[in-house]
Parts: structure tokens; C-alpha cells; sequence
């Protein structure tokens, strides 16, 4: 199954696609992710963080009253909102962290969506003494006006960016932006599987914890491992984190699901690989929402932090070899999901764990009473309370 | 050899720099773009280099970015990209096409060097596309014999310079500092250092671009550079001028003055 290069492709995808003035940083930070997956000392210092800080390892919980509601499948939360922050991005932001520290750079920079990475990496910053620059599209600093002030209370400065559509694609651009600049100090503490080699790679690293733990753990409660696996896909990183031990289980589905936004149909929508086309876009090869001419297409979706037109090289190629599925689900089946899991199980989760958690709903429905899901809850809803109060019509 | 290489050649036996100027298409129009061309031609500019604006320019600056931002506005894509290297090339002045990687991945590799080739183009320069994934592109400009034209930064190491200039025509695009576009104060002392390092692995021709923009810096660059690459600050006097005359007569200006400049380096 593994098809990764020296160079970093996944088949025709990945690579590196970035101005010469970086690839000195990339092939250090390669050269040190690498070292560092063999040091014995690296990985234990980076376990016992997790253990002590992040609270790992996650829960798994069993949602019986919202199962009622998938056709009777077993459903199963793997609970990473419960970790330190809220969210899956923990996992990434402390191993990157240490890389940072290894590598004798004083300050990191990151870019944020719906702010939940740039909480992470305001924190991983905060522990280790280093200086944090997060930069975030000015319309989802208005969207998730919370995490800018857990940001700042964090310590980090955080940028709005006005260039662009002014969301998570053009707050990434600036910090590539940023990093070309001050690449002999910084580190860019990307957040997601994206971006040129080795960040696919290196960030798929920091969370395949997530798929590990959790087949362990469904081993132990059920006795097998489940029939599909299912993480909300915007970047890809969640997703990729609980997969990967899973890929080599050809019996086990994995199941990716994109923003659809108002519908793929309609062009407003965040679905990359089931709405777009191969291409180029922040440094790596992978499925793009472009145009005829490779312009940049805006992504919509009510999820801020799915609301990208980029996705992971890997997921690109584990849709075309045939071995993950995506199919997109739009703002509404979201939404249902989001509350049916908060009455069902006393569960709020982020909006991006809800396309997950719809898409539950509907393969549940497919594969009958007998079959067991695995869902990634990547994170928790704190954060979407005022957006989901507005969708509901609940007046704050 | 192409229309550039000939220039470059011309420049040496004239003791002397080339000074290249950067527009991006479809800016400050579509026509007004055609304008700017034969103004900076007329004025005595040594090449021209057409950008292909496009929506995700990370080695961009502010200037830049929102140059691209009006043309792309303005509906530019590759058809006005290659009529203006067709009026650029025109009035026998070497031309090149300045891009991102994706637009001429998704045109098609083949055929965008082809159609540079048939708009009269001298070669490319493609600021994100790494040598590792340059083996269909380099097929494509050979087969067109138009220049593959790569940007080496003060951060390469030199073996790294060797490679990547191993693989480049025309000229070497040596980035003045770790940056992105846009006027600066001074010119720093990276870029004399990175152009005697490429000396030491490459007989090319090495011009310099970011951050130029004043006749004084453009000689303190002719002293050891082959060329002098200059871009925001036409932009600047573009986007800052009241209307279309006075930005043409403000663009005319600066590149007599910058014409001065790279003759008066050595």
C-alpha cells in the first residue's frame, strides 16, 4: 500500500511545489523528522507529553441512542475532543513543537481555519517557550471569534488576514508568506496533512496515534475490528490519524467525508476530491477546486475548519487506488448530525466532526444492524456554539 | 539560442547590465497591459517578462497580489497571458512568461511551452517548481527550445545550486533575499554573495530581482550582476497613478532612469 517516495509523493501526488528559499528548511525538517521517528528518547519524551498533557490515550464511546438512528449499527466515538484544547490537533502541535526545539528555532508560525490549530499551536507554543505568530482569514476570525481570544490569552499574536477570500487558503499563503522570510528562525507549524514533503508525511505521523489506540481498543470491546472507519475530511489530518493503522486491514472500510457545503451540485461547497480535479495547490500535488485557467476556486461551507479547497496528497491517492471512499455531505445533514448527537449522547461536537458523524447516519443505513462503525471525533462543539445558535435560530 | 540568450550576450559584449521589467497580464487592463509593454520598450528595457496572475501567489507581496487581483477580476487567463508575450515578443524585444506551476499544469505542460513558443516567447520562469518535479516540464521547454528559467534563493546551498542550475536557461533568477516580491530600501548583501556563488558552478547569465526599484540600485546591481529584474515598483506607479497617461508616463520615467542605472554599475 505504501507508495511514498524519497521525494515525497503518494503515486502522482505530493511532492513539493515551493520557492527554492525553502527547500533548506524542508530537507532539515525531513531530515530531522526522520531522525527523530528512530530516537527512542524523542518518542517517549512525546508519549509521556500525551500521557500527562494531552490525555491520551482518547476514550472510546459507544453512541447506543444515536445508533438508533443509523440503522441500528454499533457506532463508536473515538474521543479526541476530549483531549487537552479540544481536538485531534494536539497531536501534531506537541511533535512539532519538539521538532521546533531540536531545531534550535525560536518562533513558529501557523495558519488557522476555524481556529482549533491555532488554539493548539498557541498552546504547544505557550509550554515550550516559544514565540507564536497564528494568521487566520479575517472572515473566520469573525466566524470564531472565541479562538482568537483563547489565542491571545495564549499568548499568540494572531494575524487577520484580509488578501484573498480571506479564509484558511489565504491565511496559509501568508504564512507561507511569513516563512520564506524568516525561514532561519521559524518553523511553519503546518496544520494539517497537506503542503509539500515532508508535512503529509510528518503530520500523518504525529496522529496516526488516533488510529492506533482505536483498533486496539476496538479489539478489546467488540472482539473484531469495526467494518468502517469514518473521519470528516477537509486538510485531511484526522482523517489520515485514524485510518492509517487501519489501511492494511483491506476488510475495513475507511470512509472520508468532504464539506458539500449547499450541495456539490451548486459549486458552493468545500468537497475536493469529490468535486475536484488534480492539480497543484500549496506546495503539493493533490485534488484542487480550480478553474479552467488553475485559479483557485473559494471553497463554502458552514465548517470553518473544512472550509478549504485543498486536501492531503495521500487521501488523493487512497481515493484513486480505491482504497478510502469520500463522499461529500452538505451544511444541513451536518447540522441534523451536530444535534442529534448533542440530544442523542450529550455530545456536542465541532461542525467538522459533524459531516462524520451524518455520514454515520447513512453508511449505518447501508450496512445494516450488524455492522460496527468507528467514528473519529475529532473535536468538540464549544467553539461552533454561536454559529449553531444561529443556524437553530436559538437567540444568544 | 533564443531571443533572450541573444540579448544577454549583447549586454556582455556591452560591458553592461540587462534590465528586465515584470507586468502581469490583464494589469492595469487588458489593453492598458499592451500599453505598458511598449511603453517599457520604448523607455529601453532589455526584456520583458509577463506574469500569469494567479489566485494563490505565495512569493508575492502586497503590490503584486493586488495587481493579480484586478486583472484576475478582469476574467486574465492564459489567452491574455500569451497575447501579451505576443505583443511583447512583437516588437522584437525578448519575452518570457513569469508562473506558478499550476496554470500550466492545468493548460497542459506540452502544450503551454508550445504555445510560448508560438507567441514568439524566449522562455519561462517558474518561481514554485522545484527541479524534483521538473522532468516533464524540461521535455517540454527543450522540445520548444524555449528556456527553462529557475530561481535559486540565498538559502541554497551550493551543491544545490549546482543542480538547479544545471538545469536552467537563459538566465539564472537569483532571488536579491529571502522574501517575497516588493520595492525595499536597500538591496541586500545576500545577493552579492549568491551571485559569486553561482559564478563558481554556472557560466549563465545571472540577473537579480525582489525588492528593486531605484537607478541607484540597479548600478550598485550592474556592478556584478548580468541583469536587474524590476516589477513592484512599475506596479506601484501603476496602481498609485491618478489615471492611465500619468501611470504610463510615470512607468516611462523610472525605466529610462533604471536604463541608466545598469549602464552606469561598471
Amino acid at each position: 500500500m505504501e507508495s511514498f517516495d524519497v521525494l515525497g509523493h503518494f503515486g502522482q501526488y505530493g511532492g513539493r511545489f515551493v520557492p527554492e528559499a525553502l527547500i533548506e528548511a524542508l530537507d532539515e525538517l525531513e531530515a530531522v523528522h526522520n531522525q527523530t521517528q528512530k530516537d527512542p528518547e524523542f518518542l517517549a519524551e512525546l508519549a509521556e507529553l500525551h500521557r500527562t498533557y494531552t490525555g491520551r490515550p482518547s476514550i472510546i464511546t459507544e453512541a447506543k441512542r444515536f445508533s438508533e438512528h443509523a440503522g441500528g449499527a454499533r457506532i463508536f466515538l473515538k474521543r479526541e475532543d476530549l483531549n487537552h484544547t479540544g481536538s485531534h490537533k494536539i497531536n501534531n502541535v506537541l511533535g512539532q513543537a519538539l521538532l521546533t526545539k531540536r531545531m534550535g528555532k525560536k518562533r513558529i508560525i501557523a495558519e488557522t481555519g476555524a481556529g482549533q490549530h491555532g488554539v493548539a499551536a498557541a498552546t504547544a507554543a505557550a509550554l515550550m517557550g516559544l514565540k507564536c505568530v497564528v494568521y487566520m482569514g479575517e472572515e473566520d476570525t469573525r466566524r470564531q471569534s472565541l479562538n482568537v481570544a483563547r489565542m491571545k490569552l495564549l499568548g499568540a499574536e494572531v494575524v487577520a488576514v484580509t488578501s484573498g477570500s480571506k479564509t484558511l487558503k489565504d491565511a496559509i499563503n501568508e504564512a507561507m508568506r511569513d516563512w520564506v522570510t524568516n525561514v532561519h528562525d521559524t518553523h511553519y507549524m503546518l496544520g494539517t496533512v497537506a503542503g509539500p514533503h515532508p508535512f503529509p508525511t510528518m503530520v500523518r505521523d504525529f496522529h496516526k496515534v488516533i488510529g492506533e489506540e482505536s483498533r486496539v481498543q476496538m479489539l478489546e470491546i467488540t472482539g473484531r475490528l469495526p467494518d468502517a472507519v469514518l473521519a470528516c475530511v477537509g486538510g485531511g489530518s484526522n482523517a489520515i490519524g485514524i485510518f492509517n493503522a487501519f489501511i492494511p486491514d483491506e476488510n475495513v472500510r475507511l470512509i472520508g467525508l468532504e464539506a458539500g457545503g449547499d450541495g456539490v451540485e451548486t459549486g458552493r461547497h468545500a468537497a475536493t476530491i469529490t468535486g475536484g480535479t488534480p492539480g497543484v495547490l500549496h506546495g503539493t500535488r493533490s485534488y484542487v477546486l480550480q478553474d479552467k485557467n488553475g485559479q483557485t476556486v473559494e471553497s463554502h461551507s458552514i465548517s470553518a475548519g473544512l472550509d478549504y479547497p485543498g486536501v492531503g496528497p495521500e487521501h488523493a491517492y487512497l481515493h484513486d487506488v480505491g482504497r478510502a471512499e469520500y463522499r461529500a455531505i452538505n451544511d444541513d445533514a451536518a447540522m441534523n448530525a451536530f444535534a442529534l448527537l448533542s440530544k442523542t449522547e450529550g455530545i456536542i461536537p465541532a461542525i467538522e466532526t459533524a459531516h462524520a458523524l451524518a455520514g454515520a447516519l447513512i453508511i449505518g443505513n447501508e450496512l445494516g444492524p450488524k455492522a460496527n462503525l468507528l467514528i473519529n471525533l475529532s473535536g468538540r462543539g464549544d467553539k461552533d456554539v454561536q454559529t449553531a445558535a444561529q443556524y437553530f435560530g436559538i437567540p444568544l | 539560442m533564443t531571443a533572450l540568450d541573444s540579448v544577454l550576450v549583447k549586454c556582455r559584449t556591452e560591458n553592461r547590465a540587462a534590465l528586465i521589467a515584470y507586468i502581469p497580464a490583464g494589469f492595469p487592463s487588458r489593453q492598458g497591459c499592451l500599453k505598458v509593454i511598449q511603453t517599457l520598450v520604448d523607455a529601453g528595457v532589455d526584456a520583458i517578462e509577463i506574469g500569469f496572475p494567479y489566485s494563490d501567489p505565495v512569493m508575492d507581496g502586497p503590490v503584486i497580489q493586488e495587481a493579480a487581483d484586478i486583472s484576475l477580476k478582469a476574467g486574465t487567463g492564459a489567452a491574455e497571458v500569451f497575447e501579451a508575450l505576443k505583443v511583447a515578443s512583437d516588437t522584437g524585444t525578448a519575452s518570457v512568461v513569469m508562473t506558478y506551476w499550476n496554470p500550466i499544469e492545468r493548460y497542459g505542460v506540452e502544450k503551454f511551452a508550445a504555445s510560448i513558443a508560438e507567441n514568439g516567447g524566449a522562455g519561462v520562469i517558474t518561481p514554485d517548481l522545484t527541479i524534483e518535479e521538473s522532468e516533464s516540464w524540461l521535455a517540454a521547454t527543450k522540445a520548444n527550445s524555449i528556456n527553462p528559467i529557475y530561481v535559486v534563493a540565498p538559502s541554497t546551498k551550493d551543491p544545490r545550486l549546482a543542480r538547479v542550475t544545471s538545469k536552467t536557461g537563459g538566465f539564472i533568477y537569483a532571488a536579491s533575499s529571502m522574501g517575497v516580491t516588493g520595492t525595499r530600501e536597500s538591496v541586500s548583501i545576500d545577493a552579492k554573495d549568491l551571485v559569486s556563488r553561482i559564478r563558481k558552478v554556472s557560466d549563465l547569465p545571472v540577473c537579480v530581482g525582489l525588492g528593486v526599484s531605484t537607478r541607484e540600485q540597479a548600478k550598485s546591481l550592474a556592478a556584478y550582476a548580468d541583469g536587474v529584474i524590476v516589477g513592484s515598483a512599475f506596479i506601484k506607479l501603476l496602481l498609485n497613478a491618478k489615471d492611465e497617461k500619468a501611470g504610463l508616463e510615470a512607468v516611462s520615467q523610472l525605466a529610462k532612469e533604471l536604463a541608466i542605472g545598469v549602464r552606469e554599475g561598471r
